[in-house]
């Protein structure tokens, strides 16, 4: 008797093989809402198809889903084709989504609006990020298609209102897929270029597929990137697309970003004659003010009577002159003065003065001592006179006229008898001659003896 | 002088469009000195010329095609079609 019992594997295969018999589960169109939503780092999709009665799990592989121009969210109603199988390791059946687009509105407006609000909530779109557009560019860069009508509408505008300005082209493909490679290339191979001032990155109109590189994040993000100053200029004035969002500066059309990235040089050259005439004005209004300001001083009271500026100080001068004149003599006659005592001093000092002084001091002198002299010389006289007087009447020769006579022993004058001893040899002296005698005898002799 | 003209005729466009809006508003605002507000006048008169030469001089404009190895081909824009692209 055969075994009854199947083993798990063998009915779940007997199952899918129910299922990939259906014709009708072989290509599905379902519609439905996203729930449970898995971008699963494989590029896999995992997400849950719903309605308000059912679900059912569903999965969209990498190559599928690399295809999305959208990214699969949570709470989207979409539209999904594709097959419906059995997972057999979980024995389920599931749906597997060969394509998928948004429900109501186009998938690109979905792709759009979303990779906005990223790159807005990341600040790519900051005014702060926003590069001043250079007013006077000598270099303008443009990015497009070397074939197309806005690349001619670009340079017959820049030439037309600034041809100082030399222009490089970077040819792009703009539309298909390589657009995006190309145009993020050129962007970068004109910043490594160098020299160039602001750099327009455009294509003409087109449907939203044309467009659609320029909503692309990887052009969003190279333009951002770039440090050359970007006007966009995609489709015409209505489109709008996210390299407009992220440029510096945004241009409805070609011609128009050839518009903003250059000055109309007509108006230069009026701006430029306009300065010129500002200078004339400025300098001439200046020379006439100055003009004016040395007229004024001129014509100023101390200016037109400049007598009356200096009198007060030839007032001063008139007296300060005079106190001169009045000191300088004073200081004149002072000086005389002191000079004529000078005079008098010196004079008086004078060595004839002297001299005189001398001479009279000598003549005195001279009469003083011949005064003296004589005087000496007579009181001298009286005195010799007298002296004369009494020697005459010392003379012993006029006491021996009256008969007195003068005893000697040898030159002794002997003025005593006791003097003498008998014997001794005596001269006498008289007036008129001596002799020679001999003491015969004294009788005081004793006396002397004793 | 001779030098300073040179450098004046090598000066980029906009540098000598700013230095001349510069010397206008500094001799409008008339705080310079007469005899600097002369020199400017006559800088800025140059200045006016040199840029008044460029731009006359500046006929035809040059546009030069660089093509992805760095080529620089002359390029028409007349060659630019009615394509929209």
């Amino acid at each position: 008797m055969q075994n009854p019992y199947l083993t798990v594997g063998a009915l779940t295969k007997y199952i899918k093989r129910k299922f990939d018999a259906d014709l009708h589960l072989r290509d599905v169109y379902v519609k439905g809402e996203l729930s449970n939503v898995k971008l699963h780092s494989s590029g896999h999709v995992y997400f849950t198809l719903k309605d308000s009665r059912s679900r059912i799990n569903a999965a969209m592989f990498r190559a599928n889903a690399s295809k999305l121009k959208f990214r699969p969210e949570e709470g989207m109603n979409v539209l999904i084709r594709g097959d419906v199988n059995v997972y057999e390791a979980a024995g389920q059946y599931q749906l597997y989504a060969n394509s998928m687009q948004p429900d109501g509105v186009g998938e690109l407006f979905i792709a759009f609006e979303q990779l906005k609000e990223r790159l807005g909530k990341e600040g790519l779109f900051n005014a702060k990020w926003k590069q001043p557009i250079p007013a006077y560019p000598d270099r303008v860069g443009v990015i497009t298609a070397p074939t197309g009508a806005a690349v001619r509408d670009i340079c017959t505008t820049l030439n037309r209102r600034y041809p100082l300005a030399d222009v490089l082209l970077f040819p792009a493909v703009v539309q298909g897929a390589n657009a995006v490679p190309s145009i993020a290339s050129a962007i970068r191979q004109a910043n490594g270029h160098g020299g160039i001032d602001v750099l327009i990155i455009g294509r003409g109109g087109g449907s939203i597929e044309d467009l659609w590189a320029f909503n692309e994040e990887e052009v969003a993000r190279e333009i951002f990137t770039s440090r050359i100053p970007v006007i966009s200029a995609v489709g015409h004035e209505t489109d709008t697309v996210i390299a407009d969002f992220v440029a510096d500066l945004r241009a409805p059309t070609p011609t128009a970003a050839a518009e903003l990235a250059v000055p109309d040089s007509v108006e230069v050259s009026r701006r430029i004659l306009e300065s010129r005439s500002r200078l004339h004005q400025s300098l001439h209004s200046r020379l006439r003010q100055e003009q004016k300001r040395l007229e004024r001083l001129e014509s100023s009271y101390p200016m037109s009577f400049p007598e009356r500026l200096y009198r007060p100080f030839a007032e001063r001068l008139e007296l300060l002159d005079e106190r001169l004149g009045q000191s300088a003599s004073r200081l004149a006659s002072d000086r005389r003065q002191a000079i004529a005592n000078l005079d008098a001093r010196l004079s008086a000092r004078s060595p004839r003065e002297l001299l005189t002084q001398a001479q009279q001091h000598t003549n005195r002198l001279e009469e003083g001592l011949k005064r003296a002299a004589k005087e000496t010389v007579q009181r001298q006289g009286r005195t010799l006179d007298s002296a004369v007087r009494t020697l005459q009447a010392l003379n012993p020769l006029s006491v021996m006229d009256r008969g007195y006579s003068l005893v000697r022993s040898g030159d002794r004058v002997i003025k005593s008898a006791g003097e003498l001893d008998a014997g001794d040899k005596v001269s006498i002296s008289f007036r008129d001659g001596t002799i020679d005698a001999i003491v015969k005898g004294s009788p005081e002799r004793k006396d002397v003896e004793q | 002088m001779s030098e300073e003209k040179q450098e004046t005729k090598d000066i980029r466009f906009e540098e000598a469009i700013g230095r001349l809006e510069e010397i206008v508003r500094r001799l409008e605002s008339g705080d310079v000195p007469l005899e600097d507000a002369i020199d400017l006048y006559k800088k800025g008169m140059e200045l006016s010329a040199v840029c008044h030469s460029k731009l006359q001089s500046a006929e035809k404009q040059l546009v030069t095609l660089i093509d992805k190895d760095g080529e620089a081909t002359a390029f028409d824009p007349a060659q630019g079609g009615n394509r929209d692209e």
